[in-house]
């Protein structure tokens, strides 16, 4: 009996689940989600209506021919008549897939095991990034990606979405940005109108959009289309003409940053904003004698670190006046900026050793931390590498309880400098998957990794059945293969 | 247990982990080394000269990325317009191919289609002639018979002329397969200005390659592979100039070859599933057809006594049963040598592949005997004492692969075999060709093979399915098949080579992307002269060929940071 469930590939594993071998039937012609008579939502609710429609087409993917098979129709549920689902919100419901458990036999007859579910998750931030400034992603590749979130219950897409090589996101306060910045400034650019369309689909999947925009490292992009943002660097006692980080000495950089906020504010919904923060390199502003008086006149000495501090506390105080609470890397806390009690701090460096004192320092000083380390699934290998993403314990850290709890969750990254909308689902899935389980699931009911194998290749096979071009994890087969090229 | 073909690898790499590892001033560094400095390159090496090389202009000679680079060129500055409305592919007067050479008929609309793309207009002749018009090109065929019906073979003349000029250009080839070459190099050569307008430039080129035999290996046994997914990449492989597709179609793990005088094969569990999973007769054929219709042999591999599990489900006794001292296990082994029933399997059984596949070549596999089974099996023993082998369980092999190759032998059909039927000390007819795998010895198995007089081809650089972080494509490119020690006579007996995708982590779902366009580098390769190795000239050229790729419809994956101006939309 506890072992009927792994044959459905249902992922993540859920907290709690007891299946009995009972069985019902479904119908395409009599099934229906409805509204219990107490359920708080009804009819009009619409992330529930239209998560209803969605899920119908997922269990029945032939219904379009059902009327030609009512021969075949039996009546409703054979014993139960009728399956519940509780959730005190439209983003539990969401979560409650009852769907998973069905399959087909014969592709027309869709059976329902009979099952109770209690299910949470462990992790509240269940996040995936995407990078459309290395590569831009068309709208339809972020969507599909959204949907396959959703299958694997992920809630937050961090969308990374400017960097150094371009910048696609199309301002309405600074539309020089994407006009010069973008690597196209009409093809290559995410318009208002695109950026609503991933908030609302994003939203009817209980999916997060949290926009980072990094600074002051990171932004050669942003200088093509803003003049006087970037810090010009010298050669000597003359400018060389390229150009470096943010420029933090100047009141103008304050002032567009506050802008530009304004407008995120009210673009996306999300109380969070991710500030970036990593990997400033100093040589351009120890290149500029501006700078360097600027340095002297602070006090900073020579400790260009300061002078970060001093810029990102800055732009955390724009943020925090709009009521956004920031997320940085973590090289904003390795620098020991005075940043606000409720920072979010993601960890993004080194092997387990490394990240594992990280996390003990960042939750130790108060903070509440991400963990993105292990899933740099951009890089690539030869093999299961999915496997490693399973086997991270993201709270196996020296702390107390306190700190543990200040683990909110972690982030699956798909950086793009290999990637664009060629290559992105199946470099992404089922190897996201992983890290969706180890987010979600009890970590000790989901500790085997070869116990995990036969589900996750049930459930990528899910996958390509719902139009999600998974790769394999190895030899085999699904039944319905992936038609596309 | 099942065997890969597998050397054994090193543990992955640490990866140095940045959050970023792009640098704009490296991808600033890489665009600067422009189509110039590859023109200049290449006119040192070749020693050609360049007409009108101070009117040349930059920016849209960058716009021809041509790959794999032809072995004679001369682009000068002169540029024509092309339009839908006013150009067209031609018969030459003088051909030996006309209108009724349907091989032809079809790639001149094919290539059409990829010059103009979606702008094709409705309705003819409605704008004005440029004085700089191209009108026509005319293609020119000279051989007797320029084998429009025909297949593509080992011996096949690949070389191709093309002089484009206005208001006619001509490409002269000695028969379709020439042609064929040398259209996909004309349309490369078109690339569209500011303004969207197809142009193109006064050009020169006398066009051969470098091997005769340049394949791609695909498995459809790890994974099937829906026949989309095949003829997907046939178009992907002549857009590169590849000749061979080595099918792998069946393995261990399934038996999809839906076979006529044997349909348990792949009816009876040895196909992962027997309708969906498997290639019926009319779909070998359509995979045959396309492939030759874009100049491509396709070569079947159908590789024993090892890798056969999946053969055993349909056919009982073909397999040797496997012992646990004196009884059978359950299990079963490599196909069993020892019975006269297997060589009349095998007999009735090639020579059905030897009429499905019209190739002179069949790849009888023969690589990672596992000698276990053998070893445990009484009869077996029994056998090897009869005939005087000893313990040397290598003798018995070559005894099968011996009776296998005069079986094959017998249907008038040639073989290819990995290198183990070799290093065995198999007897092989002089045309066998030797495909060297293993990656510990190459240089040396290349001065063995060649060494003993036999025609060699390599794939051992080459194993895309091991892939890695970065730009891998580097390695594949500056591998040099010819380095190895050996006499003119030897190095002439390597003909070519095979970039191999085994099928363990790939099936339809990411085939595409990883093959291409890490393959083409194998690609220019095989085809281009040695003296083509400049890899900054080779990423520039790539990553606009890979967008070629990509608006034609192949999703070859991103070489770097970047954008193609017409995105991969197919989702």
């Amino acid at each position: 009996m506890s072992g009927v469930w792994r044959l459905f590939g249902v992922w993540p594993m859920p907290q709690q689940i007891t299946q009995s071998t009972d069985r019902y039937l479904l119908s395409p012609q009599s099934f229906s989600f409805s509204y219990s008579k107490d359920s708080a939502a009804q009819s009009g609710c619409s992330v529930l209506d239209s998560a209803f429609k969605r899920y119908y087409s997922l269990i029945f993917p032939d219904a379009a021919d059902g009327a030609r098979k009512t021969e075949f129709s039996i009546n409703t549920l054979v014993a139960a008549g009728a399956a519940a689902l509780k959730a005190q919100s439209v983003w539990g419901a969401l979560r409650g897939r009852v769907y998973s458990l069905i399959y087909s036999l014969h592709c027309i007859y869709y059976f329902v095991n009979k099952t109770e579910i209690q299910d949470f998750p462990r992790f509240e931030f269940r996040g995936l990034l995407l990078d459309t400034s290395r590569h831009y992603l068309p709208l339809n590749a972020i969507l599909k990606t959204l949907d396959a979130m959703a299958y694997s219950k992920f809630n937050v897409f961090h969308w990374h979405i400017v960097d150094d090589p371009s910048f696609p996101y199309q301002s309405y306060s600074y539309p020089d940005l994407s006009s010069k910045g973008a690597f196209h400034p009409m093809t290559h650019i995410y318009t208002q109108s695109d950026v609503k369309r991933v908030i609302s689909h994003a939203r009817m999947r209980g999916i997060r959009v949290i926009p980072e925009f990094d600074t002051p490292g990171h932004t050669q992009s942003w200088g093509k289309g803003q003049p006087n943002l970037l810090t010009p660097c010298y050669k000597g006692d003359v400018p060389s003409g390229t150009f470096g980080p943010v420029n933090p000495i100047l009141d103008s950089t304050y002032q567009f940053m506050s802008g530009l906020f304004k407008e995120m504010k009210s673009v996306f919904p999300d109380s969070y904003v991710h500030l970036g923060g990593d990997e400033v390199n100093f040589a351009c502003w120890k290149s500029n004698p501006n700078v360097r008086a600027f340095m002297t006149k602070m006090g900073f000495g020579h400790d260009y670190t300061k002078l970060e501090s001093y810029y990102i506390e800055n732009i955390v105080n724009i943020s925090s006046a709009l009521n956004k609470t920031p997320i940085v890397w973590q090289d904003v806390f390795d620098y020991r900026e005075r940043i606000p009690k409720d920072t979010v701090l993601e960890i993004w460096k080194g092997v387990p050793a490394d990240y594992r004192t990280e996390l003990a320092k960042i939750t130790h000083a108060g903070y509440r931390v991400l963990l993105s380390a292990p899933w740099y699934i951009n890089h690539i290998s030869y093999g299961q590498d999915w496997r490693n993403s399973y086997t991270v314990q993201p709270q196996n850290f020296s702390g107390t309880d306190q700190q543990k709890a200040l683990v909110i969750g972690g982030e699956v990254c798909m950086w793009g400098e290999y990637v664009d909308a060629t290559n992105l689902h199946p470099r992404l899935w089922p190897r996201a998957c992983a890290a969706a389980e180890r987010l979600w699931s009890n970590e000790e009911m989901t500790s085997n990794v070869d116990q995990a194998f036969p589900r996750l290749e049930k459930f990528r096979c899910s996958l390509i059945r719902r139009g999600i071009q998974a790769e394999p994890l190895f030899v085999g087969y699904c039944k319905d293969e992936y038609r596309g090229v | 247990m099942i065997k890969k073909r597998r050397q054994s690898r090193a543990p992955n790499r640490q990866l140095t982990v940045l959050r970023c590892c792009c640098t704009v001033t490296e991808m600033a560094a890489l665009r600067l080394l422009n189509f110039w400095a590859m023109l200049v390159t290449l006119s040192v090496c070749n020693g050609w000269l360049f007409e009108n090389f101070g009117s040349y202009r930059n920016r849209e000679a960058d716009e021809v990325a041509l790959w794999p680079l032809p072995q004679k060129i001369q682009i000068s500055g002169a540029a024509f317009q092309l339009s839908s409305a006013g150009f067209q592919i031609t018969h030459a007067n003088g051909s030996t191919a006309g209108p009724s050479c349907s091989l032809l008929q079809n790639a001149f609309r094919r290539y059409f289609d990829y010059i103009f793309g979606n702008a094709r207009k409705q309705g003819k002749n409605q704008q004005k002639v440029f004085d700089s018009e191209l009108q026509e090109l005319q293609v020119l065929l000279t051989a007797k018979d320029p084998e429009c019906d025909g297949y593509p073979n080992l011996k096949t003349d690949e070389s191709y002329q093309l002089e484009v000029d206005q208001p006619t250009s001509v490409l002269k080839a000695a028969n379709v397969w020439g042609a064929l070459r040398g259209l996909e190099t004309f349309s490369q050569l078109v690339y569209e200005d500011d303004y969207g307008a197809h142009k193109i430039n006064k050009t020169s080129i006398s066009d051969f390659p470098r091997f005769a035999h340049r394949g791609i290996l695909l498995d459809t046994s790890r994974h099937y592979l829906p026949l989309k997914a095949i003829l997907t990449n046939l178009e992907a492989m002549a857009m590169n100039k590849f000749n061979v597709f080595h099918w792998h179609i069946v393995d261990d793990h399934s038996f999809p070859f839906l076979s006529r005088t044997f349909p348990d094969l792949s009816q009876r569990k040895g196909a992962f599933h027997p309708y969906t999973h498997v290639y019926t007769p009319s779909d070998v054929k359509m995979v045959i057809e396309f492939a030759r219709m874009r100049g491509i042999r396709v070569v079947a591999e159908f590789d024993t006594p090892g890798h056969t599990q999946s053969w055993g489900k349909g056919q009982p006794d073909l397999l040797t049963p496997c012992f646990s001292g004196s009884s059978p296990t359950g299990t079963f082994g490599p196909v069993n040598p020892i019975l006269n029933s297997t060589y009349d399997f095998m007999t009735r059984f090639f020579k059905e592949v030897s009429t499905v596949f019209p190739d002179a070549y069949i790849h009888l596999g023969g690589d990672e005997v596992d000698f276990s089974c053998w070893k445990s099996n009484p009869d077996i023993q029994k056998f090897m004492d009869q005939q005087g082998f000893g313990q040397d369980y290598k003798k018995l092999e070559s005894y099968y692969i011996q009776r296998l190759l005069d079986i094959v032998s017998a249907t008038n059909k040639g073989y290819m075999v990995w290198q183990e039927v070799f290093d065995n000390g198999v007897k092989l007819k002089g045309d066998t060709v030797v495909e060297v795998w293993m990656n510990n010895n190459v240089d040396g198995e290349l001065q063995k093979v060649t060494g003993s007089g036999f025609t060699t081809i390599l794939s051992a650089p080459w194993y895309l399915d091991y892939i890695s972080y970065g730009q891998d494509w580097q390695k594949y490119y500056k591998v040099e098949p010819l380095s190895f020690q050996g006499t003119a006579e030897q190095k002439k007996l390597v003909i070519g080579g095979e970039a191999c995708l085994w099928g363990e982590y790939v099936d339809g779902t990411n085939l595409t992307p990883r093959l291409w366009p890490r393959a083409s580098a194998v690609g220019e390769r095989l085809w281009s002269d040695e003296n083509v190795k400049d890899i900054n000239s080779a990423y520039n050229r790539l990553a606009k060929h890979r967008c070629r790729m990509v608006q034609r419809g192949i999703p070859a994956e991103p070489l770097y940071i970047g954008f193609c101006p017409h995105e991969y939309g197919g989702l």
